[in-house]
């Protein structure tokens, strides 16, 4: 036992006397989550927008009046012609342009269903598709507080509530990306490069040839890895529900157990990589392809997996951080107990105990 | 008997690193392990260490085998690898503490054994081992490998890239672990080094080309061999190589030493040497050294 804290203690000094890394690591999630937070998002203010109206009569310049006073939505150009669409999207860089025709009071109010014309720049089809999405309903909006549901009286309408982030904050999306990934990142990649750095400096040659058990070798290492992994999950939960509002909802004892059990997995992994390859390097290379770019791409972090080819779908299972993301957004979100995240948990569990044999198999007692 | 060898072979892939070797190190001998850069030491010592396993052969380190009671033997060895490896962010202090604890035992408890080596570096106890110097380094890992107590000391090539006086220093802390009773296999590419060990064993290419005393491995050179010198060491030994009698010629410093294949007279080396060219010429009989003998064993074993 005082073997093995000799070897904790050593092992800190080693993280605390290379300040570059440990900044690295304790700065890293802040600004990961800062990013996120405030530069990084969906929602969208102040898009640039050009008008044609064809009739200019008290309907289209009402219309016209929500669009702009919406915060959505500003103003650029007023275009004279239809012809100065193409000159609006090139040299004024609107995003979107709205073209009323002629006469359209007449036809709003003679019921036979007037039109709008939207036209998006798609270069970017997420935002086109989202512009079109608010105009759309701007302009519904205004159709039924104008005629009232009374003239269509068999309209369905559909009533919109965007539960457990009503604002549809983007950064409830990503904090629980960004504690994935820098869990991974720490844990996983730092054990690696920290375990091939004795190989590669020559003292693991000593560490073997002294009584030291592998296990006690291993697990001394990982401990402090440990540690600073719940210190950056402290630090982003703080960050997220100090600085963004984030709710935790559910209990935050489990989710510090189901992020102890991330760091295990990652730790697992970590080790299995140290224990193939011989320099810090090739460590560092195949962390970081093998595990942050699946830990990224494949979790549903960015890309829904819903909408992934079957073959990448499938391979997104046996990503750790796809079933963790779905637990930290579960307890934090939707307030979700051990009795709805019981399934993930369980798959965290059973990669953790196959990684952790691996790993423990996998460590060499000699030099080949 | 400390160190038993019988039989060891290891190759890496095709390469043959070692070629059935066999030697033995009586308890509480200093022993050198002597050959140049790729002959195979770092592989024996690493079998030796439990580090390696051997692909044919057996050997016992204390009586016990490194391939199958490995953990039994290793807290009895006190090893210390051809690179530097100790921890270069730790300081000296927090280096010999770590590798007190993880042998089970305290700097306190076994400071008599490192004190004469380890008083040398104690006034800078709180620098961090990278920032040591080369000689200082070494002292560090032997007060290390040294501090649990081991009964066979192994290092690898331990004076490599150190000066020549902490070289020098290296050797008196060794001959001074030795009359304690400690077995010491020691390698090194240094054959000025062998002089200073009980017996050595010339190892080239994987093979062993002599076990014995250094004394009696001098003794049995056995052709006359002359020490030359002139103006231009260069193109003296190219022509010595052209001369008739000549065995081997090989430069040592600013002279050639030159092995005869038979006896002859100074006379006609001279006559040959002035006809070439040569001035400032100076010839005279010297006995063999340790590196004349590899040198002659090595070329034995080409021919």
């Amino acid at each position: 036992m005082k073997t093995f804290w000799a070897f904790v203690k050593k092992e800190t000094i080693h993280i605390l006397r290379d300040p570059r890394t440990l900044i690295i690591l304790i700065g890293m999630p802040i600004a990961q989550v800062v990013l996120f937070g405030f530069a990084i998002t969906n929602e969208l203010n102040d898009a640039r927008i050009a008008i044609f109206d064809g009739s200019k009569d008290p309907v289209t310049i009402e219309i016209a009046d929500r669009l702009t006073s919406s915060g959505f939505f500003q103003l650029a150009v007023e275009l004279k012609d239809e012809s100065q669409l193409e000159q609006a999207f090139r040299h004024d860089r609107v995003k979107l342009a709205v073209v009323f025709p002629p006469e359209f009071q007449d036809h709003f109010f003679r019921e036979d269903s007037p039109q709008i014309q939207l036209i998006a720049d798609a270069t970017d089809p997420n935002t086109a598709t989202t512009l079109v999405a608010y105009a759309s309903a701007i302009i519904r909006q205004y159709e039924q507080e104008k005629k009232g549901s009374a003239t269509l009286p068999y309209a369905i309408q559909t009533e919109v509530r965007m539960r457990y982030n009503q604002e549809l904050k983007s950064v409830f999306l990503f904090v629980p990306g960004v504690i994935t990934i820098i869990l991974m990142l720490v844990s996983a990649m730092m054990t690696s490069i920290a375990l091939t750095r004795e190989k590669e400096l020559g003292t693991m040659e000593i560490l073997l040839v002294s009584p030291l058990k592998p296990a006690v070798i291993v697990m001394g290492k990982v401990i402090p890895y440990i540690a600073l992994g719940l210190a950056n999950v402290a630090i982003i939960l703080v960050l997220a529900t100090t600085v963004f509002h984030m709710p935790i909802r559910g209990s935050l004892p489990l989710l510090i157990a189901e992020s102890l059990l991330f760091i295990l997995t990652s730790l697992a992994l970590g080790i299995m990589i140290s224990s193939r390859v011989q320099t810090q390097q090739v460590a560092l290379m195949i962390s970081l392809m093998a595990l942050m770019l699946p830990t990224i791409l494949l979790s549903g972090f960015i890309f829904p997996i819903e909408n992934m080819p079957w073959l990448l779908r499938a391979i997104s299972h046996i990503v750790p951080a796809r079933w963790f993301i779905v637990i930290v957004k579960g307890v934090m979100l939707k307030g979700a107990g051990m009795a709805v995240i019981w399934k993930e948990t369980l798959v965290l569990v059973f990669m953790t105990l196959v990684l952790i044999g691996g790993s423990v198999r996998s460590f060499k007692l000699r030099l080949e | 008997m400390s160190i038993y060898i019988n039989h060891i072979s290891k190759s890496y892939g095709p390469v043959k690193a070692l070629d059935d070797i066999s030697f033995e190190v009586s308890k509480g001998e200093l022993f050198g392990l002597i050959g140049p850069d790729g002959a195979g030491k770092t592989t024996l010592i690493r079998i030796l260490t439990t580090l390696l396993v051997p692909d044919a052969g057996t050997a016992r380190v204390l009586d016990l085998d490194p391939v199958k009671e490995f953990r039994k033997l290793r807290p009895h060895i006190g090893y210390m690898p051809g690179r530097f490896s100790l921890y270069q962010d730790l300081t000296v202090l927090e280096n010999l503490n770590f590798f007190a604890t993880i042998f089970g035992t305290t700097i306190e408890k076994n400071y008599h054994l490192i004190a004469d080596i380890y008083s040398q570096i104690e006034p800078f106890k709180n620098r961090r081992a990278g920032q040591l110097s080369g000689g200082m380094k070494q002292k560090l890992a032997l007060s290390c490998a040294m501090v649990h107590e081991p009964e066979v000391l192994i290092l690898d090539e331990p004076t490599t890239g150190v000066d020549a006086v902490s070289r020098k220093e290296f050797w008196e802390m060794l001959a001074r672990l030795k009359e304690r009773g400690i077995t010491i296999l020691v390698s090194t590419p240094y054959m000025d080094e062998a002089s200073l060990c009980d017996r050595v064993a010339l190892i080239q290419n994987g093979h062993i080309l002599q076990v014995d005393s250094p004394a009696s491995i001098v003794e049995s050179y056995d052709r006359p061999l002359l020490g030359v010198r002139a103006q231009n060491t260069l193109r003296l030994l190219e022509d010595l190589r052209h001369y008739p009698l000549t065995h081997t010629a090989f430069p040592f410093g600013d002279s050639v030493h030159l092995a005869l294949t038979g006896e002859q007279t100074d006379g006609e080396l001279l006559d040959y040497l002035q006809k070439k060219g040569h001035t400032e010429l100076a010839i005279e009989p010297i006995a063999a050294n340790i590196e004349d003998c590899f040198m002659e064993l090595m070329t034995e074993k080409i021919a």
